[in-house]
């Protein structure tokens, strides 16, 4: 029973007797549920080479697909320009599932709106849902640009975006110079790694594509910086420290590093920092466009490439020690600028922590998920910490991902053993988990039914969790911290070091049994 | 080269929109003009003149067999047939079931993101379903695809009818960008006064009827061997009318908003012609008892 002095939560509640009575004849009487020993015979034969056969074979279903649509890569991507409204053309129900997953992730009030199309606006269409979506969202939020995109049902219908909003302009809902760039996002194609890229695409091209003129790299000296989608506040942060460090302007493209860290001052900010429009308008101005997530900005890229005529540095996301190394000289080398002592000290300083650690992390295995741009920077960490990497499943991975990162793995001896699964969901990776067990998976809260299912087999199958990735849901902070260039790798490295040398504690905490190894010095 | 002139081809179902196109495709074609073919319907009709075949594979047909677009490549889904025509088909569901307007939509962003719209050529043309359904159909006419729309009817009064609904939509789209209805080809169908009849039409919706193209057996008799008049019998009087109608679209410079018609004025023009007749209001609503009665006490 409940008592006001001391208020149970949900657990423990609900292990006290009256509850798990109430339990068990809830199931005896209602569930219809199947006998316990054939959910468990059940169970086991989830676990087997047989069952992972048949798990392999399917076609028609996805199970928790670690991925998401793409209105919620372009709402992630408008949300980094300055006083920008995130508009949704879709039906409301979309909507509060992206400003949801956010609100999870981050911890934050999001600001993303919807013209809530119902039955009527899939019959006749979305134009009078924009017309007056534009009028009152103008009207009522203060913002100096509304970056639109769609949703599924605007999609299937064939809404034309250019068109109504240019009717809206022209019927006055909403002024004629008032930028509204926007981006077809059907959340049935791709993931939302495509929707952010569609969405900047749509941002730059909106800003450049007709003022061209008199523009021409190198003219403003700075160089431009694509995140890509990235919620690791910290990497936005580490990006601009670095580029203070070397005295390199630069102009980042989608920054809601402040936007998604609001101070509790008693202010509420809708907007708060951001890339301004003069900055996109000058980016082609700039000596050339970094891509931190090149495998999944190929829109971008090409409209960069093609408009802005720049020369985009083939490299990989700046993550681990070469790849970080490749970008800052590759940013020292287009700006003329050198790298510091200071980033230098910082490099040595990763240097040592790795050597430092090494013993602890060498041949664990690890098996990983997440976007194509993050396993692949994450498998080459791994290999430079000596872990060998596993299992590597990126659902919205595909034939360029998988391509890259064989490539990657076979840089490396400790790349030998591991297994490439481009469109592989976590049912798949759940399946490697028992056959093939690995020491740990890094990855988003989702991989927490893995750790569960895993552990439900016996302790000793157990597969933890290292949360490293997007959505993390399940623990707080962690969006701010850094996975890029070598402070990024410096967290990496001290997150798996400590999870290892804490499941070791795990183990050996036996009184008399397994505490010889219970050392005070690791 | 020349601006690539991406045109549209829109009419009432079956009057002989794929017909016609690709008859008037092959005509470029052998003029020397580069021509790409994106047929717009479910039914994968709008190739087979050019490829002597049944039904080309289209896109969808091909991304349900793959699993999805993505894995698709260029060279999957496009044919070339009689005089170099590149030929693609967008495809859709069987009837009843699923969109075949997001078929389209599809079929047309990949064919731009596999760079299919290449500089070496002249000419796009979208042969589109019956009637503009739904905006999926419409997609052939958005900003920076096809600006021109040619409307093939005929004499008969749903064709008119739905080619004055066409001109509704085109006018949706034409007020926001640079889509331009380009004119009406008339297909006859032998019917009285056929060409005034649609010469008026295209008067009143502000175009031009673009060619007159006769009715002749010999399009049939190309049909059944899957072939243009133009490959068929090149020599025959009916391919130079299919040429006429392709050098008047290469020199064609008259591109309009149009106005379309009430209703009712599109009945007076019937009316006009003789197509309808006057409408005797007395009758309406009365049962064959009534106008005997009726009759008797007259």
């Amino acid at each position: 029973m409940q008592a006001a002095e001391k208020i149970k939560p949900c657990f423990p509640l609900f292990r006290d007797d009256d509850y798990k009575g109430m339990i068990s004849r809830k199931r005896e009487k209602f569930e219809e549920a199947p006998a316990k020993d054939k959910v468990a015979e059940t169970f086991a034969w989830t676990t087997t080479k047989e069952y992972q056969d048949l798990n392999f074979k399917r076609e028609a279903l996805t199970i928790n697909p670690a991925k998401a649509c793409q209105p919620l890569g372009s709402a992630l991507c408008s949300l980094g320009f300055h006083k920008t409204l995130v508009y949704i053309h879709g039906s409301q129900g979309c909507i509060a599932y992206f400003r949801t997953y956010f609100n999870r992730h981050f911890k934050e009030p999001i600001a993303i709106i919807a013209d809530s199309m119902t039955e009527d606006a899939a019959v006749f269409g979305g134009q009078k849902n924009i017309h007056e979506g534009l009028a009152n969202a103008k009207a009522l939020y203060g913002a100096e640009m509304i970056a639109m995109s769609t949703t599924c049902i605007a999609e299937v219908i064939g809404d034309d975006l250019n068109a109504f909003i240019g009717n809206a302009r022209k019927e006055g809902h909403v002024p004629e110079d008032f930028p509204i760039p926007f981006a077809h996002t059907p959340s049935f194609v791709g993931s939302h790694v495509t929707g952010w890229d569609n969405m900047e695409e749509g941002i730059l091209r909106y800003f450049t594509l007709n003022s061209m003129e008199g523009k021409e790299p190198g003219k403003n000296g700075k160089i431009n910086l694509i995140p890509g989608f990235e919620t690791y506040l910290g990497n936005f942060r580490v990006m601009k420290r670095y580029m203070k460090e070397m005295g390199v302007d630069y102009t980042m493209l989608s920054d809601p590093e402040e936007v998604l860290d609001t101070p509790a001052d008693g202010e509420f900010r809708m907007y708060a920092g951001g890339t301004t429009q003069d900055e996109v308008k000058d980016a082609p101005n700039a000596h050339t466009t970094f891509l931190l997530q090149p495998l999944s900005l190929g829109k971008t890229q090409k409209f960069v490439e093609t408009t802005w005529n720049h020369e985009v540095p083939k490299l990989h996301i700046p993550m681990g020690v070469e790849w970080t190394d490749e970008f800052l000289m590759k940013v020292s080398e287009v700006t003329g600028k050198p790298i510091p002592a200071s980033i230098q000290l910082e490099r040595g300083r990763l240097v040592d922590m790795m050597t430092d650690s090494h013993a602890w992390l060498h041949g664990k295995k690890m098996a990983l998920f997440g976007d194509p741009d993050f396993t692949l920077g994450m498998a080459k960490v791994l290999m430079e910490f000596g872990i060998e990497p596993t299992h590597i499943v990126c659902n919205n991975g595909g034939k360029k991902w998988e391509k890259a990162m064989k490539k990657v793995l076979e840089s490396s001896p400790y790349g030998a053993s591991a297994k490439t699964y481009p469109g592989a969901d976590l049912w798949h990776l759940r399946s490697l988990c028992f056959t093939d067990k690995p020491d740990y998976i890094i990855g988003s809260s989702y991989g927490k039914y893995i750790q569960r299912d895993t552990f439900h087999k016996g302790p000793e199958f157990e597969v933890p969790l290292i949360r490293i990735g997007f959505p993390i849901f399940d623990r707080h902070h962690l969006h701010r911290m850094t996975t890029l260039g070598y402070e990024g790798a410096m967290y990496i490295l001290t997150t798996l070091t400590n999870t290892v040398l804490e499941r070791l504690d795990d183990q050996t905490r036996g009184m008399g049994t397994t505490d010889y190894n219970h050392d005070l010095v690791r | 080269m020349a601006k690539l002139r991406q045109c549209a081809i829109y009419g009432k179902g079956g009057i002989g929109k794929s017909t016609t196109t690709q008859n008037l495709v092959s005509a470029l074609a052998e003029s020397g003009k580069k021509v790409m073919i994106v047929g717009c319907d479910p039914k994968a009709d709008s190739t087979r003149l050019i490829l002597h075949s049944k039904a080309q594979t289209s896109v969808m047909q091909l991304a349900a067999e793959a699993g999805s677009v993505e894995d698709l490549e260029l060279e999957d889904v496009m044919n070339v047939g009689f005089g170099g025509v590149k030929c693609v088909e967008s495809g859709g569901p069987e009837p009843g079931v699923g969109c075949a307007g997001r078929g389209v939509i599809t079929a047309i962003n990949f064919l731009e993101e596999e760079g299919a719209y290449d500089e070496e050529l002249d000419f796009v043309f979208y042969d589109v379903l019956g009637d503009v359904v739904c905006g999926g159909f419409a997609m052939p006419i958005r900003e920076n695809k096809a600006q021109e729309i040619y409307i093939v009817c005929s004499g008969e009064m749903m064709a008119m009818y739905a080619a004055n609904n066409i001109a509704k939509g085109i006018v949706k789209y034409a007020n926001s960008g640079g889509v331009r209805l380009a004119g009406l080809i008339c297909n006859s169908r032998n019917t009285d006064r056929e060409d005034e009849l649609i010469m008026a039409l295209a008067d009143k919706l502000g175009t031009q009827m673009i060619h007159f193209v006769p009715r002749h057996n010999v399009v049939q008799h190309a049909e059944i061997r899957r072939m243009t008049v133009v490959e068929y019998d090149p020599t025959h009087a009916q391919a130079d009318e299919y040429r006429a109608l392709a050098q008047k679209i290469v020199d064609n410079k008259k591109f309009v908003i149009p106005t379309p018609i009430e209703m009712e004025a599109l009945e007076e023009l019937l009316m006009e012609f003789g197509i309808m007749e006057v409408e005797d209001t007395s009758i309406i609503g009365k049962t064959a008892a009534e106008l005997a009665a009726a009759a008797a006490a007259a």
